[in-house]
């Protein structure tokens, strides 16, 4: 009897741990959602709590694949706050140079010119943000704040072309405009300081605009800096986004043929069927061997054949970065200027709440000294 | 490529108006401002501008971790209207404004020991590709 009861507390205790550490996937349903993990919650106590100290001992993170422009990285105990804050800046608040402004002098081509123009202010332009200024609305563009590009291309029949040829490519001459004609003109002191690093269109093959013969387009573009809330096409992230972390829990075993339904329950290589000998006889066994690339598709609690022997979560501070750039930037730098962002938000804040701080007191102290003044009337 | 060093001091680049004049800058947090505030140093909406919920949780979830506070929440009033408001309520062990710098250095220090774990974690990777 004793015995049942002590069972029975740890099978809370562990249902508690469940619950506080992982986000439970149901049949039709998601729970256990929100984090718990503050002082005093459930039965959290937190003694002699050190906030920083016990959040900083549980981070973690290994980088799973990384080229420039993409990369995988987990973070593990983070909160998701902190991991959506991340994932947020990357996308909206990291800085990048595009195209802002453009000044055609002509445009005869069928693409109306504030359609170009638009067309044009999407083409990532590789530029280090770090080396310009913004540029505020009143300001002037100086070599500082503006890169100046100059597009200028003519369409011409093709003289070589025979009276049998239709592909536009034999009849024409320059009929596409690409982000290749996009020619930088440095401006100041910009062709010393940028002798070493590339400026330019990522992308040499974005197909802008399409001329025929006659039709002309010449402007200027004005790229500036920028932040993605502004505009999407100073986003520096193709695609910036978590997951968490895919668990399958399995409470019992599954073996025979069983063990292949189960297994096909999965996306490929979540679940292995492996072979093992029992008293002589080989039998069939599912083995979950890596979770992490399931799509968690709840396949499996379809069936009532697996409903008690099988537990799906996923790990509530097991964060799955994928950081995709757009050639601009480095994903790793993205990932660097996101952290660096967000804690020069907090410097800002602090500089400003010391600054109310101060005004409050010298706005009570004046009004002490009014006071004063009024007594000694 | 190392990023730690520029991980302590933040570069103006980000922040534009930094230098401009000190006046911006303290416009940016208010307290007291809040229609039906009663001045109270245990209990006090800050309301911030130019900023979203990319700070509003992240912040609220670092002033959650102080015991000291009895109840931190945030709120965008209105889509259209740039204001992130912040509420705290504190035990009388503290203060609000308090409790609000603590979560402001805390996120400061949480970002700063990401940055270096990322360092550390990249570093990693790209010395064990580069034997290999």
């Amino acid at each position: 009897m004793k015995k049942s009861t002590s069972k029975k507390a740890s099978t809370i205790q562990d249902r508690l741990e469940v619950l506080q550490t992982r986000v439970v996937v149901e049949r039709d349903s998601v729970s256990s959602i929100s984090s718990s993990d503050f002082p005093f919650h459930t039965n959290n106590q937190y003694p002699n709590h050190d906030v920083l100290e016990r959040l900083r001992k549980k981070i973690k993170i290994a980088i799973e694949k990384k080229s420039q422009y993409d990369m995988e990285f987990d973070i593990i105990g983070i909160d998701a706050s902190i991991a959506n804050a991340l994932r947020r800046i990357m996308i909206a608040e990291v800085p990048t140079m595009a195209i802002e402004k453009v000044f055609i002098y002509d445009n005869t081509s069928i693409i109306q010119d504030e359609v170009l123009a638009h067309r044009l202010g999407l083409i990532p332009i590789k530029a280090d943000p770090d080396q310009f200024d913004f540029k505020q609305s009143t300001e002037h563009p100086t070599d500082q704040n503006t890169i100046v590009f100059k597009l200028k291309q003519e369409c011409k029949r093709n003289p070589k072309a025979t009276a049998n040829d239709t592909d536009p490519k034999q009849l024409y001459i320059n009929h596409n405009v690409y982000s290749a004609a996009l020619t930088w003109e440095p401006k100041g002191d910009q062709a010393e300081r940028f002798k070493n690093c590339f400026i330019g269109p990522v992308h040499d093959d974005i197909l802008i605009a399409q001329m025929r013969p006659g039709q002309k387009i010449e402007l200027e573009a004005h790229c500036e800096k920028g932040c993605g809330k502004e505009h999407a096409k100073w986003s520096p992230a193709a695609t910036a986004s978590y997951r968490l972390m895919p668990e399958i829990i399995l409470k019992e075993e599954i073996t025979g043929d069983l063990a292949d339904k189960f297994a096909s329950c999965f996306a490929p290589g979540v679940v292995e069927v492996e072979k093992t000998n029992v008293d002589g006889e080989s039998i069939k066994v599912a083995k979950v061997v890596n979770p992490r690339i399931d799509t968690v598709s709840r396949e499996v609690l379809r069936h009532k054949e697996f409903e008690d022997k099988v537990q799906l979560t996923r790990i509530r501070d097991h964060f799955i970065f994928r950081v995709e750039s757009t050639g601009i930037l480095d994903s790793e730098k993205i990932v660097f200027d996101s952290l660096q962002i967000l804690s020069s938000k907090c410097t800002m804040l602090l500089k400003a709440l010391d600054l109310k701080l101060k005004e409050k007191e010298e706005v009570d102290t004046s009004q002490k000294n009014d006071n004063a003044m009024d007594l000694d009337v | 490529m190392d990023y730690s060093d520029n991980a302590d001091n933040n570069n103006n680049n980000e922040n534009p108006d930094e230098n401009d004049s000190d006046l911006e800058v303290s416009d940016i947090l208010n307290f007291h401002t809040e229609k039906g505030t009663v001045i109270d140093p245990q209990s006090m909406t800050f309301s911030i501008s130019g900023e979203e919920h990319t700070l509003g949780n992240a912040l609220r979830y670092m002033i959650m971790q102080n015991p000291e506070v009895e109840y931190c929440g945030y709120s965008i009033p209105h889509p259209s209207e740039d204001k992130l408001n912040i509420r705290i309520q504190t035990t009388e062990n503290t203060t609000a404004i308090n409790a609000m710098r603590k979560g402001l250095e805390d996120l400061k220090s949480l970002c700063a020991k990401i940055t270096e774990t990322f360092c550390e974690a990249n570093n990693k990777f790209d010395e064990k590709n580069s034997i290999s």
